[in-house]
């Protein structure tokens, strides 16, 4: 078996330093979109130089860079044992050469531990066989401050008025951008898990955070409600970090799933604008990265 | 764009407005969810006793803070090893987890500017007023370009706090941030989130 802990630090690097594409795109129109010479526009102008600047020197876009999300699809006859020593090993030595802030911190005794391992769950590492004979290896970087901000909701709501349909589900989430006002670093881009009971709702809200902007559901039901909500959440005004403006979200992805017949968990999981995604494809002895 | 240099005097933080851009200069210190919690257990409601070097770092962060600035940030730091200390990325984090201690400490230190993002609540908004005191609101996320403001790393204390918590003495130039809070009772923080709630209540009927 290869050993990938070299282009597991990569990706990790790339991820800190290297905003995704349609990210700085949609960022670059939301900037197009504010009032010029207003505050809200002056933020998406330091953002857009910010992440120019990051990519250029490589140097981290933010310096939360977060609990590392990683899913990992592999052909048959891979360790996954292995593979989680590699990553764990990358991301300690990716902390060393500062593209990751040393981030985990034990709970109890309140000791940060100095090189980003925590327990089983930091990082945080999904396995998955797939067919094939690619191996992928996605990673999400997702800082606190948008991770505080999100929300988890069981239909009804009688403060919102929200029943167990979709209008419910539009509700919440539109509340939850409310209440997250500029504190998740708007404009960011929601997940939204329909559906499942209280951890497997939250776990696909965050993968939902994987699908590209452009992508669109295939479910016509699911597809209008991501372009309604994110067209109402941005009437909000709330706007880039809170200073009002036309921008507050991206996008929003929703994602179905099956639950109880007693329980509607609507499950909200907040990416700030600096959405740090990047995939490792290992292709026999070609190693490719997106 | 306003050049406004540390330590500020009363006169210039109430020349300052909500919707001010300004460039901050000079030495000031970094302190989050840790710091905040030791200052306010340790020298504010005494309800714990100093041990270790806590004295000794209270005496050498005093005068930073008289009239100085603390800033919301957990950086990313290059020479740990070597104790060459340098900022790759200090981007603001979330200032109201504060809201409990800010005022306070604005008031026991007579600190008179907060940097962080996403804005602080009534208690710190009455402690801009009485101090006087601003807050300042970087752009979250924007931590390369900041960590380029950042002239020299002094030193570092409490770094057993871990590196996102520790206190580091930072001198900067031309800090950008924007007034968001001022000390004449205005927050752009309060009118977005009642426009944006108004907004809220007519899309859903509620």
């Amino acid at each position: 078996m290869k050993d990938l802990t070299e282009a597991l630090v990569e990706l990790i690097r790339r991820t800190s330093t290297d905003l995704p594409a349609d990210i700085e795109t949609a960022l670059a129109a939301a900037r197009e979109r504010e009032a010029a010479g207003s505050a809200a526009q002056g933020a998406l102008d330091t953002i857009l130089e910010n992440v120019a600047m990051a990519r250029r020197d490589s140097t981290p876009i933010c310096q939360d860079t977060g609990t590392p999300i990683f899913y990992v699809q592999h052909p048959a006859g891979w360790s996954t044992r292995v593979l989680k020593e590699q990553i764990r090993a990358a991301i300690a030595k990716a902390t060393e050469q500062t593209y990751l802030r040393p981030n985990a911190v034990d709970s109890i005794s309140g000791l940060n531990s100095g090189n980003n391992l925590g327990d089983d769950a930091f990082p945080t590492i999904h396995f998955e066989e797939s067919e094939g004979d690619d191996l992928r290896v996605d990673l999400l970087l997702k800082g606190g401050g948008c991770e505080n901000v999100g929300a988890q909701y069981a239909l009804p709501n009688n403060r919102l008025n929200a029943g167990r349909d979709m209008e419910g589900v539009r509700a919440v989430v539109l509340d939850a951008v409310h209440n997250a006002q500029g504190k998740g670093c708007a404009p960011g881009v929601l997940g939204v898990a329909i559906g499942g009971d209280r951890g497997s709702s939250y776990a696909r809200s965050k993968e939902a955070l994987f699908r590209p902007l452009a992508d669109v559901q295939m479910d016509t039901k699911l597809a209008e409600m991501e372009e309604r909500l994110t067209a109402e959440a941005n009437q909000l005004g709330i706007g880039p970090m809170g200073f009002g403006g036309e921008t507050t979200v991206l996008g929003v992805k929703l994602e179905g799933m099956h639950r109880l017949p007693a329980s509607y968990f609507v499950s909200v999981s907040y990416m700030c604008w600096a959405h740090r995604r990047h995939r490792l494809t290992v292709r026999g002895d070609d190693i490719h990265y997106a | 764009m306003k050049n406004i240099s540390l330590p500020l005097a009363d006169d210039i933080i109430r020349s300052l407005h909500v919707g001010d851009p300004v460039l901050l200069s000079g030495v000031m210190i970094t302190g989050r969810d840790t710091v905040h919690k030791w200052m306010i257990d340790t020298f504010i409601r005494n309800s714990r006793q100093a041990e270790g070097d806590d004295q000794e770092v209270y005496k050498a962060i005093l005068p930073i803070l008289q009239g100085g600035a603390i800033y919301h940030c957990g950086p990313v730091v290059a020479g740990l090893v070597t104790g060459d200390y340098r900022f790759t990325a200090a981007g603001p984090t979330t200032s109201i987890r504060e809201e409990p201690y800010q005022g306070e400490v604005m008031h026991h230190f007579n600190l008179k500017a907060v940097i962080g993002k996403g804005g602080m609540g009534a208690k710190t908004l009455q402690a801009c007023a009485e101090v006087p005191g601003v807050y300042l609101h970087a752009i979250g996320g924007a931590a390369s370009l900041i960590a380029k403001s950042v002239q020299r790393v002094m030193t570092v204390h409490k770094l057993d706090f871990g590196v996102p918590e520790a206190m580091w003495v930072i001198d900067v130039k031309e800090f950008p941030a924007v007034v968001t809070m001022d000390s004449h009772g205005g927050s752009l923080h309060q009118e977005v989130e009642k426009h944006s709630s108004a907004k809220l209540s007519a899309l859903l009927g509620v």
